[in-house]
């Protein structure tokens, strides 16, 4: 191939087939022939560029030039002028629908910008147990500039001007919290880095460690470096037995190769890392519970001051650092923090990976610059909601943060809009929800969570929570008052004043969001007993519409419990005390017979 | 070997780029043809490791030497895992999604020896890497 000065791509997917791209090759084919060129351009069929709507696509490389809706007529005319001449075919450009300028380049555009990877750039390209791969895509080339051409002090002046933000939650600026260690006194320092991710749905640090786990030890070797520490470790919940295998395989490699260990690329700076393993505990991913775990302690905050980075780990200087923000630092280091910072919002720089489930069509991790909104991942990103059905609410910053609604959609991600909106970013767990799921149990489901994970250590939120998953319990049950409202609210403010932890601190935040935008809801449950999506068993009261009912005894027949009575042909009944609620008549019924509380 | 120096890093960078080298582009790499299968935890809990079995199979069955295979991470498309991209010198990297073993055998036989892709399981990776 390399013989071929230029490679005509032309996508062969089933969408493009169908607008005519087989003509389109065959023409492009014929047309090089009869001009002379097909000993040196080639024609390649290839698979979908996922733009079947601006279909047929043609492009031109090296030159990186996207042509859109090519007609088969249209082949001579980019062969004689791109081809031969050299000149772009300005009509064949993709108009980009928002701005009206011609985009030639693919990157550029708007559907393909949707996603950058930064943390995730290595993730499902290369073998993560082989190191070599790691070095071809530029891995440790960060950590030998930084060692043998930077000062400490110039890599944490890079990471600060760079905007990185601590990405488990808590966004406090990490080149900052550098600094804040390197500054404090004591010989002996340490790195630590927190894969202990606990919010329920997230799994982006898992996705890293298992799929480039050298890109955080050669982050942590950096920072250890900028902070003066020589000794890492990585507190892992024992829940990621793959990613720690993987891990493990990537610091024996590194040891190797001597990029862990002493004299690192020949300077005197020496440095390693071990790993400690959590049981998996919500709190432990707050920095004060996670230095006491791996002590050896329970794993319960303290108090701040004093902070980590001036007393942490058997009270030297610590700094912690979340899996995701590591996974940024060697991408900074190498294009330099001016290209980091020119990406995302004006406070919130770079990207961050989000863990996207719940109903969309297309679940998965996505990373996005900062600033992308809600509606652009849900629809551009997850393809829309599940099943054709109604955008409802979205929860972000999983159990700490709120949900957004509709209204919010076009709200720029980045770490202050979503507090603005009762929200938060957290560890970046994105809970999507349609017309179907019940707030109230949404809210009741995650203060079952906090309430099973608070430490107990502060008396307002390991009662507290206690408490308020009770009266949720009651209103789901239909046994509420609007007395209970009111204290659940009261609740609210007393856990978040009294605790000592992130974890106390925002646990009431899903029922506060979920009141604040469906209050409704909460008093359909409370005043008339009733659950608007049927989602709350306990309130259902499925009945059979005598109208509708043609007596197919389908839904008699799909009972668990033998509580659907009729004959054929007559209309059915269903013995309330019997019934369990479990929706199987209504999901069975073809005639809409069955009603849906 | 230790590597001392940034020179040092560069020398083994460029050998091991010709590895690579077809991944992100579909660069030549003369005839050797790549198979990515993603076996993270998700990857894995999806079945990816009986399509990784199916393929090495397969590819000894068909006695294709010039095809690699090779354990990657999580791509993030949890709702296509298991997930297998074809990398083949001179064209696009192909992404296959929802691939089991059955499927897996499939590809082999029809896209890498065959040359025919199998269009209603490619799905497209629309973002770009830092």
């Amino acid at each position: 191939m390399s013989k071929f000065r230029t490679n005509i791509l032309i996508c062969g997917g089933t969408g493009c087939i169908a607008s005519d791209s087989d003509k389109v090759i065959k023409n492009f084919n014929l047309i090089l022939k009869a001009r002379g060129y097909d000993e040196e351009v080639q024609v390649i069929k290839t698979g979908c560029f996922g733009f079947c709507e601006q279909g047929p696509i043609v492009k031109i490389e090296p030159d990186n030039v996207f042509y859109v809706r090519v007609q088969p007529k249209d082949a001579a005319e980019i062969v004689d002028e791109h081809i031969i001449k050299g000149r772009k075919v300005e009509r064949l450009l993709y108009e980009e629908p928002r701005k009206h300028e011609k985009i030639e380049q693919h990157k550029n555009m708007l559907f393909y910008k949707k996603q950058l990877r930064i943390a995730l750039r290595n993730c499902g390209l290369i073998n993560p147990e082989d190191i070599y791969e790691y070095i071809a895509f530029n891995g440790y080339d960060a950590l030998g500039r930084s060692l043998t051409k930077m000062t400490p002090d110039e890599v944490i002046e890079t990471i600060k001007k760079s905007g990185l933000r601590g990405r488990g939650g808590g966004g406090f600026p990490t080149g900052l919290k550098w600094e804040y260690t390197r500054k404090s006194e004591g010989t002996i320092k340490y790195i630590i880095c927190n894969a202990d991710e606990g919010d329920p749905g997230a799994f982006m640090d898992r996705s890293i460690l298992e799929g480039d786990p050298h890109s955080v030890i050669e982050a942590m070797t950096i920072g250890g470096y900028a902070i003066g520490a020589n000794e890492g470790i990585v507190y892992i919940r024992a829940e990621y037995p793959l990613a720690i295998e993987r891990l493990t395989i990537a610091i024996n490699q590194a040891r190797d190769l001597g990029l862990l260990g002493k004299n690192i690329f020949g300077t005197d700076f020496r440095f390693d890392i071990t790993l400690k393993y959590g049981a998996g505990a919500f709190v432990c991913g707050e920095e004060t519970a996670l230095i006491n775990s791996v002590e050896g302690k329970r794993g319960e905050p303290s108090n701040k001051p004093p902070y980590p980075a001036q007393e942490g780990y058997w009270d030297r200087p610590t700094c912690v650092n979340n899996v995701e923000t590591f996974a940024n630092i060697p991408s900074i280091i190498l294009k330099g923090s001016d290209w980091f910072s020119s990406i995302g919002t004006e406070k919130s720089k770079g990207t961050k990976v989000f863990a996207l489930a719940g109903k969309v069509n297309n679940v998965g991790l996505v990373e996005v610059p900062m600033g992308t909104t809600l509606r652009e991942i849900i629809y551009d990103i997850g393809g829309g909601i599940f099943n054709n059905h109604k955008f409802k609410a979205v929860q972000t910053g999983g159990p700490s943060g709120g949900v957004i609604t509709e209204e919010h959609l076009d709200t720029p991600i980045d770490y202050e809009h979503l507090i603005e909106v009762g929200s938060m970013m957290g560890s970046g767990g994105m809970i999507v929800m349609d017309e179907t799921n019940c707030m109230v149990n949404i809210a009741k489901f995650y203060l079952e969570f906090t309430m099973d994970e608070s430490c107990g250590r502060c008396t307002p939120c390991r009662v507290g929570t206690k408490r308020m998953h009770e009266f949720l319990e009651k209103i789901t049950s239909g046994k509420g008052t609007m007395e209970d409202l009111d204290a659940l609210k009261q609740l609210s403010y007393m856990i978040k004043d009294g605790s000592l932890c992130g974890l106390g601190q925002t646990a009431p935040n899903p029922v506060l969001s979920t009141m604040k935008y469906f209050w409704d809801e909460y008093i359909a449950h409370v005043k008339d007993k009733h659950c608007p999506t049927g989602e709350c068993t306990h309130l259902a009261k499925y009945s059979i519409d005598p109208d509708k009912c043609v007596g197919c005894t389908a839904c008699a027949k799909v009972c668990p419990v033998d509580c659907i009575s009729g004959e054929v042909k007559r209309t059915h009944v269903i013995d309330q005390s019997r019934c369990i609620k479990c929706g199987a008549c209504f999901d069975t019924c073809k005639f809409s017979a069955v009603i849906k509380p | 070997m230790q590597i001392k120096s940034i020179e040092e890093l560069k020398k083994i960078r460029e050998k091991s780029l010709k590895k690579v080298n077809l991944r992100e582009h579909g660069e030549e790499s003369g005839d050797q043809i790549e198979v990515l299968v993603g076996m993270a935890t998700c990857g894995i809990a999806s079945g990816a490791r009986e399509t990784l079995s199916a393929i090495v199979d397969q590819v000894s069955k068909e006695n294709l030497e010039n095809v690699k295979i090779i354990p990657v991470g999580c791509i993030g498309y949890c709702h296509s895992e298991p997930i297998v991209q074809l990398n083949i010198p001179g064209q696009n990297p192909i992404l296959y999604g929802k691939v089991d073993g059955e499927k897996g055998r499939e590809i082999v036989k029809k896209h890498i020896k065959g040359g025919e892709p199998l269009k209603e399981s490619i799905i497209d990776a629309s973002f770009d890497r830092a």
